[in-house]
């Protein structure tokens, strides 16, 4: 099948349209009659924080007390390189670089599906009790039961999930809608911080001490085991969520317009929050509650595309890319002092934050 | 009740329409006549708002059905329904930095699939919608920065590029100015001569209804009162009943419409006030 792309340009139109006016809607089509719609700025800007996040990852897997050449690392990767980069690259760095590749998407399309859905830029699941959730999930298994790490994930995933069914069924009235979906996060978000400093205060000096580190959302020393599970619930639920991308997209036009236009609107919100509750919490299970990337990556995306909607594809890349600059950051920018990876996204995304808020208020919409 | 005109492919049948535990309409039967400009009118609160709503299968009647071909429309395929029957929302959410002709092309939705986002169909049809409502030369621009006026003509041309042979509109006319809400009226009355199209408006303003609807309904305390076209059914009698208001009715000089003039408050008998 042979993809020819198709530049919708008009036909002057009969009340005489001037005929150089450009379209703004394009796609790819087939001679079979199936058809992509496709939006070359957007195209461009995948493609581009593809390359970073590529790039950034070949850096930081070349970084580190047993720095490689980004060659050496390319040639190792493909399988070119000594026993001991080979140990290097494949056992140690390159897990943790595509934990963080994964973290970072699902955060970011987990905070564009929870941002369309409640349509607020600020409605992104940070806000909204997801990660607080899962911090009181951990915290639990922590503090209460002294689990092991994978324990400690499980509780977080748990947490997270329990804390979106919650959102959920509390905001449910008719139907569930964005503004119950704001004001209910926010309420549980509150009351979930509370019980976080009461399980710190419970416990002993070592368990408030890995809390807190776990709380703060880091990739060191993650490896294959949290790669793969990571893997199977991202290869399930991305696809699936960019795949319900266009009824969402009909979503932000309101309940009742969605509805008009023959978008199950109930079912697909509900597809779309399972979802991206599950990508949170996963994500937040592998690395701790990275803080911002859910908030920030969507919005980053969209103004970089220029385009309407949630831009789940460009969000997904750019969550991907913003982790990796951040953790590259976290660990080469201050000398000997590693930081973790939380830190450096949670004073980037508090400066975002403040923006966002300043700008939003100028609109006139908070 | 008027006699029922031989075809109607959107109908509801003794529905029981309620919000919660709040009951709006009891056993209410109507039939919107095919090819018509049906406007229902009456008093806020009288359920005219829900009847639509039910008619486009928003709310799901707690007994009876609303028939859409025959078929009850809550059991019909959600896109099959959207083929067929459209809606204008009373309010509906531009997104933010959306084009015109972004934005009327999102009425192809119920047309489309995964793999089949933008025909050349989609694409003619989409030209067509906005070319009929006037918003042609408007494709590039950003929906926020229209008028009021502006703005109502593209969500019709979304509307319109569903491409139903059927189109509800809830207070189109609603936030307009008075020579948007003409404009906006003048549209829909030509749509409907010349697209042969079914449409079922919603409207406030009773000289308007009487002027563009080729057949009212009036409701009050979810019944209907009267239904059936304009100059016949509109006299000064159903206007009280159905408003509590005293006027004359008289012919619009304009269009020879029946046109409500209000009685002055002083004519006003204090009995009859509600």
């Amino acid at each position: 099948m042979t993809a020819t792309p198709v530049p919708t340009a008009p036909a002057p139109a009969a009340s005489g349209a001037p005929a150089a006016r450009t379209h703004t809607v394009r796609a790819v089509r087939t001679a079979g009659g199936l058809s992509v719609r496709v939006e070359p700025r957007a195209v461009a800007v995948c493609l581009l924080l593809l390359a970073l996040a590529l790039a950034t990852g070949i850096v930081l897997i070349g970084s580190g007390d047993f720095p490689m050449a980004p060659g050496d690392v390319v040639a190792t990767l493909l399988g070119d390189g000594t026993a001991v980069q080979e140990f290097v690259v494949l056992d140690l760095r390159l897990p943790r670089v595509l934990v963080a590749v994964l973290v970072g998407a699902g955060l970011a399309v987990g905070g564009a599906v929870f941002q369309t859905l409640t349509r607020n830029p600020l409605g992104s699941p940070d806000m909204l009790g997801i990660n607080q959730g899962a911090i009181v999930g951990a915290l639990g298994v922590i503090v209460l039961l002294h689990g092991d790490a994978t324990a400690v994930a499980v509780g977080g995933l748990v947490g997270g999930t329990l804390t979106g069914a919650a959102v959920y069924v509390f905001a449910w009235k008719r139907g569930v809608h964005g503004f119950r979906i704001v004001l209910i996060g926010i309420g549980l978000a509150a009351m979930l911080t509370a019980v976080i400093h009461y399980l710190i205060t419970k416990a002993n000096l070592v368990d408030a001490t890995r809390a807190v580190v776990w709380m703060t959302g880091s990739l060191e020393g993650r490896d294959w085991t949290q790669f793969w599970p990571l893997l199977a619930v991202s290869a399930v639920l991305l696809p699936l969520v960019l795949a319900y991308g266009r009824p969402l997209r009909m979503l932000e036009m309101g309940d009742d317009a969605a509805y008009a236009l023959g978008v199950r609107v109930e079912r697909v919100r509900i597809v779309l929050l399972v979802s991206a509750v599950l990508l949170v919490a996963s994500a937040t299970a592998a690395a701790g509650p990275i803080t911002f990337v859910a908030l920030s990556a969507p919005q980053l995306a969209r103004r970089l595309t220029r385009s309407p909607g949630p831009n789940l594809g460009a969000s997904a890349l750019m969550g991907a890319a913003v982790l990796l600059v951040a953790d590259w950051t976290a660990t080469n920018a201050f000398g000997e002092r590693q930081l973790p990876v939380g830190v450096v996204t949670g004073v980037v995304g508090g400066c975002y934050l403040l923006w966002l808020l300043v700008t939003e208020r100028r609109a006139g919409r908070i | 009740m008027q006699p029922q005109p031989p075809q109607q492919r959107l109908a509801a049948e003794s529905v029981t329409l309620a919000y919660e535990q709040r009951t709006i309409a009891r056993d209410l039967s109507v039939a919107i006549p095919d090819n018509s400009f049906t406007v229902i009118v009456g008093p806020n609160a009288c359920g005219k708002s829900t009847l639509l709503r039910a008619l486009a299968r928003m709310l799901r009647p707690t007994q009876g059905r609303v028939l859409l071909d025959g078929q009850s429309i809550h059991t019909m395929p959600a896109k099959k329904v959207a083929k067929t029957l459209g809606l204008l929302p009373q309010s509906s959410i531009a997104p933010d930095g959306i084009t015109v002709a972004d934005l009327v092309a999102r009425g192809r939705y119920p047309h489309q699939g995964l793999l089949r986002q933008w025909s050349p169909q989609d694409e003619r049809i989409v030209r067509e919608s906005m070319d009929a409502t006037g918003v042609g030369e408007l494709g590039d621009r950003y929906v926020d920065e229209l008028s009021g006026g502006q703005r109502q003509r593209v969500w019709i041309a979304m509307a319109l590029a569903q491409q139903t042979p059927l189109l509800l509109l809830d207070e189109p006319t609603t936030y307009l100015d008075i020579q948007h809400q003409i404009d906006v009226l003048d549209l829909c009355a030509e749509l409907h001569e010349t697209q042969g199209r079914t449409l079922v408006a919603v409207l406030h303003d009773l000289n308007h209804a009487a002027r563009y609807a080729t057949h009212l309904i009036a409701v009050r305390g979810g019944e209907i009162v009267a239904q059936g076209p304009p100059s016949e059914i509109v006299t000064a009698d159903l206007v009280e009943r159905v408003f509590g208001l005293r006027c004359q009715v008289i012919d619009d000089p304009e269009t020879g419409t029946p046109l409500i003039v209000p009685a002055a408050r002083r004519a006003r008998a204090p009995q009859k006030q509600r």
